[in-house]
């Protein structure tokens, strides 16, 4: 093959990008069903080639998007359904309206990162590989699909899509929870995780056809509803119908009080799953609130947004109360994660700039620091076969890498300057003394002392499993394999870099940001 | 005068049929199970036929009407016919006597169901009603020997003569009150009048009740579980599909020809039924042990998003607001939900015939490890599931999405959140298939055989699921034009 073919293979790539990014899991799944399940290695090369090849796609989209320009790139529209009405045939009215602006920019970025490394760690699946891998490329090929499309019709397909592939891959590779007094069966978790996230599209459903009703338009496009909005979305039907995006939404989002689907879904995951699912799939909330619900109704966010920032608030003290009492390595970090993505909401409720940069900064960084604390538990675990902090003592003997990994997510998570959930806290904060009076410092307060809090039960957890004498029990453990090191070498960078050097980031989701803030500010 | 290449596609299937029963006579025992070929084959042909036969024009002075409705309708009944008699190859060659019967018969039920779809009056769709009743009355007790399958036809036609019974006694009323039983001059004298009636309110509460019982809605649904069970598992799939579209088809058209005028005073009873039937439907499928049982039950729950469809044939609001022209979205919505539906039921069943062919057991847990016994069919039957739970990308979550989605339109928006939300119930029940297939182990790991026609059908299937799914412009686009034909004539000239 000449050079020439292969730029022109490139050119087709390029043209149609955002395709290729769910496309190619989509494809790869479908690829894995013809492949006989004994074939281990052609498998897991095949898994980890799509997962490079997206990854790489979703680096390239991030670091060429241009966020001088702003708005909506490497935008593409394809005719999927007319729909006729009283706005005629309706020609246009379902397309697959694909784009990024700078808010998902930075969530391809994220995905393509937690999609990769969670391939590396589940390379050691042992049971059904072929099926696993089958259900994971569906779960990302929908989590892409989400933040990538600008059409509600499709926005839901991907959204459901994402969860379809959940109950069984939790079921069937899961783990389940034995406590003292009772049983968290695997099983449990999974339908919990799957009928509490099903229950939120129901509200969103119900939402979006009022919609797109209401907005009479004939069309499923963000992007043309968004243009009606003011005229054809009066204040009361937003002020009844967002609370029903914010709350579908904020379920997915980990919104107290309908947590507690997370914590139980996440510790009964295999590995490679609750990375996604806490790292990736948690932000597709928290993205369906601002992509839909603030874009699409500017004035009924402003109405509740007061609440969705005292909601944010409660989840960060009670996620980080809830993990202080946590005895499971697993729940720990899934009540941190209901926890750290309190700071989203309340970044995204300030309705500022600062403050919704803060969020979606906090989104990725929670994003990858939270795949690297699901990828160390993961080891751990893979060793030990337990998760439970009482047995767990003076690991960092045996498994000094594993330890520092740990170590690592864990002062990204309680705000240590240098990494990642510093900046993006900071920003949080700052963005929620800035608005909303005194309610606005009170609950900044809250916000403060939750990370102090997270410094508590993150301490600790890292003292008691890691440091002090080691019990004989542990005494034959071995460190990190070159594998999962690499993958936690991604990770880690990551952080670091966002930690050390955030502008390149905060400059793209400020790109995204700007118009939603502006808008806002317009209605207001 | 009378145009006969009209009914082509039905004297077909009927000379097919009797055909059949008359080759059973001459051929020797070991033959018979290639009849099953000659039913198949037979009604590939007549489908192409009716694919390219000018089909526009009435017959009989109006008592029949063919339209683009009655063509969309004749060919999805010749696909889940067809459908309906490969799946039945295995099951009648393992567990039935007298093939020759059991496909003739099936056949007629067929005709029944096509001759349905075509009738414009009210008579003719009685007796159409019959034939396919009458047929499936004797396929409900086909497996002789088994007294579950006695009790199940004992079942059907006592509640069917009475079903058809109220039916009868509904167009009694309504010729009575209005002198004529076409749906056209009823529509007519309907507009004519100023109020209704409480003897034309029994007619239609009477007929109602009638079709309910045809499309097992509640309150009308208590024979559906027990027949389900008891009659053979293909006859159980073509019951669940093709009599219940049948029966839909006729209260379609009768509803959009006949009823159109005085539809605002039915419409708060097919609101009711609707909201119960989904309900009821997917409640008590909840509880089911039995996997004929609960895919009854999961069916009387589509059904309840079908008959909410048929309630918003008309908008709520009357006048003045936009509401008014999404009708067309609506029958759409109907007809694409139908189909799909279909579709994946008979796929669904297809996987649980395989299995019983097999093993011999019906109950969930016969289930259990399919997926490493048999991962063809696990992964078809996780897929139908996911598609009747309605979730991407399978036709199921298209097809839900525009029924709901138009009936929103209409200003039912509270009957569509019960929908979704019955929807989501009904996840919790497929997941606990899912979960049998998938999660827990057999204690016999002994992989199941399956033939390659099996394979074959399953994949066709499977692939009907997925293209449906990812891509029904050219699905709806055929839709369009059979909706077409019934709104152009009758509805918009009303609203």
């Amino acid at each position: 093959m000449g050079v020439l073919e292969v730029l022109e293979v490139l050119k087709i790539i390029d043209s149609s990008i955002l395709l290729c990014l769910f496309g190619l899991p989509m494809l790869g799944a479908t690829l894995l069903l013809f492949i006989p399940a004994s074939a281990l290695k052609i498998i897991k090369i095949v898994a980890f080639a799509i997962s490079l090849v997206v990854a790489v796609l979703a680096i390239y989209i991030f670091v060429s998007f241009d966020e001088t320009l702003g708005g909506i790139q490497f935008q593409r529209i394809y005719g999927w359904l007319p729909l006729p009405g009283p706005w005629g045939s309706g020609d246009d009215a379902i397309t697959l309206s694909l784009g990024i602006d700078g808010v998902s920019a930075t969530m391809v970025l994220l995905t393509g990162i937690v999609m990769l490394t969670g391939t590396l760690i589940s390379w050691n699946v042992k049971e059904s590989t072929k099926d696993f891998f089958i259900l994971y490329f569906v779960l990302l090929s929908g989590v892409f699909g989400v933040f990538v499309t600008f059409d509600l019709f499709f926005f839901f397909l991907f959204y459901e899509l994402s969860v379809l592939p959940m109950y069984l891959l939790i079921g069937k590779w899961g783990s389940t929870s034995k406590f003292k007094s009772f049983v968290r069966t695997k099983e449990y978790s999974a339908m919990k995780l799957t009928l509490v996230l099903v229950a939120g599209s129901v509200l969103i459903w119900v939402a979006i056809i009022a919609i797109f009703f209401q907005a009479g338009i004939g069309s499923f496009s963000v992007i043309e509803i968004q243009k009606v909005s003011e005229t054809a979305l009066s204040p009361t039907f937003q002020n009844i119908f967002f609370p029903l995006l914010m709350i579908g939404f904020g379920i997915l989002a980990g919104l107290w009080p309908f947590h507690t689907w997370s914590p139980d879904g996440h510790v009964a995951a295999p590995t490679a799953v609750s990375m996604v699912h806490a790292g990736v799939l948690m932000k597709l909330g928290a993205f369906g609130i601002i992509r839909i619900g603030i874009v699409l109704m500017p004035n009924g966010a402003e109405t509740w947004m007061p609440l969705l920032i005292v909601l944010g608030a409660v989840n960060v003290i009670y996620g980080a109360v809830s993990a202080m009492g946590q005895t499971d390595l697993k729940y720990v970090i899934g009540y941190s994660s209901v926890s750290h993505m309190g700071y989203v909401l309340m970044g995204m409720a300030t309705l500022n700039v600062l403050g919704m940069n803060g969020a979606v900064l906090q989104m990725f960084s929670h994003g990858i620091m939270t795949a690297l604390f699901f990828a160390v538990a993961g080891m751990i675990y893979d060793r030990t076969h337990t998760r439970d902090t009482l047995e767990l003592r003076g690991m960092a003997k045996k498994m000094g890498v594993i330890s520092i990994l740990f170590t690592i997510a864990g002062l990204t998570s309680l705000g240590l300057p240098g990494m990642s959930g510093f900046v993006a806290e900071l920003l949080v904060f700052i963005g929620v003394f800035q608005s909303y009076g005194h309610l606005g410092i009170i609950l900044g307060s809250a916000a403060v002392i939750g990370a102090a809090l997270t410094a508590v039960y993150i301490l600790r957890l890292v003292a008691s499993v890691f440091f002090g004498s080691t019990p004989e029990m542990w005494e034959n453990q071995t460190d990190s394999r070159p594998r999962e090191l690499l993958a936690a070498g991604i990770l880690v960078a990551v952080i670091f870099s966002v930690g050390l050097w955030p502008f390149p980031y905060i400059e793209v989701i400020e790109s995204g940001v700007n118009p939603i803030v502006a808008a806002i500010s317009g209605a207001g | 005068m009378n145009d006969f290449s009209l009914l082509l596609p039905e004297f077909l299937v009927a000379g097919l049929a009797f055909f059949i029963l008359a080759l059973d006579l001459f051929i020797k025992e070991n033959w018979k199970r290639y009849l099953v070929w000659v039913a198949f084959f037979g009604l590939v042909v007549i489908l192409f036929v009716s694919l390219f036969i000018e089909s526009e024009g009435r017959l009989y002075d109006g008592l029949l009407e063919f339209d683009e409705f009655t063509k969309f309708f004749r060919i999805f009944f010749l696909i889940i016919g067809g459908v309906t008699v490969i799946i039945s190859r295995e099951y009648v060659d393992s567990r039935l006597k007298y093939p020759g019967e059991y496909y003739g018969i099936l056949l007629f039920t067929l005709l029944g169901a096509m001759l349905l779809a075509s009738s414009a009056e009210l008579l003719t769709a009685y007796i159409n009603l019959e034939l396919l009743s009458f047929g499936l009355y004797v396929l409900v007790g086909y497996e002789r020997y088994n007294p579950k399958s006695n009790e199940a036809s004992v079942k059907y036609i006592l509640l069917g003569a009475f079903s058809s019974a109220l039916i009868l006694f509904g167009i009694s009323q309504i010729y009575g009150l209005l002198g004529t039983t076409r749906f056209d001059e009823m529509s007519v004298a309907f507009s004519s009048l100023s109020s209704i009636s409480p003897g034309m309110a029994v007619g239609f509460v009477l007929i109602v009740s009638g079709l309910g019982f045809k499309l097992a809605a509640v309150p009308f649904h208590m024979w559906a579980p027990d027949v389900y069970e008891g009659a053979p598992l293909p006859i159980t799939a073509w019951l669940s599909v093709g009599s219940k579209a049948a029966a839909l088809a006729l209260a379609i058209r009768l509803f959009s020809e006949g009823f159109i005028s005085v539809f605002g005073e039915l419409q708060p009873i097919l609101i009711v039924i609707a909201a119960i039937t989904m309900v009821i439907g997917n409640l008590l499928a909840l509880v089911q042990k039995n996997i004929k049982r609960l895919l009854a039950y999961s069916s009387i729950g589509h059904v309840g998003y079908l008959l909410m469809g048929l309630a918003a044939l008309v908008p709520i609001a009357k006048t003045g607001s936009v509401a008014e022209t999404f009708t067309n979205l609506v029958y759409n919505g109907l007809l694409f939900h139908m189909v799909s539906y279909g579709f994946t039921t008979m796929a669904a069943f297809l996987c649980v015939i395989t299995v019983y062919n097999k093993t011999g057991r019906d109950d969930i847990s016969a289930f259990a490890g399919l997926s490493k016994r048999q991962p063809l069919v696990a992964l078809v039957f996780v897929c139908a599931l996911f598609s009747l739970a309605g979730l991407p990308i399978f036709v199921g979550f298209a097809s839900k999405f525009y029924l709901f989605n138009a009936v929103g339109g209409q200003g039912l928006l509270w009957l569509v959140a019960l929908a979704i939300v019955m929807s989501l119930i009904s996840l919790y029940y497929y997941l606990t298939i899912a979960r049998q297939l998938y999660i827990e182990n057999s204690e016999d790991d002994a992989p199941i055989a399956v033939s390659f026609v099996t394979k074959l059908t399953l994949g066709g299937l499977f692939g009907v699921m997925i293209i449906l799914g990812i891509y029904p412009a050219f699905l709806l686009e055929a839709i369009q034009r059979a909706t077409d034909a019934l709104i152009s004539g009758n509805l918009l000239s009303l609203v």
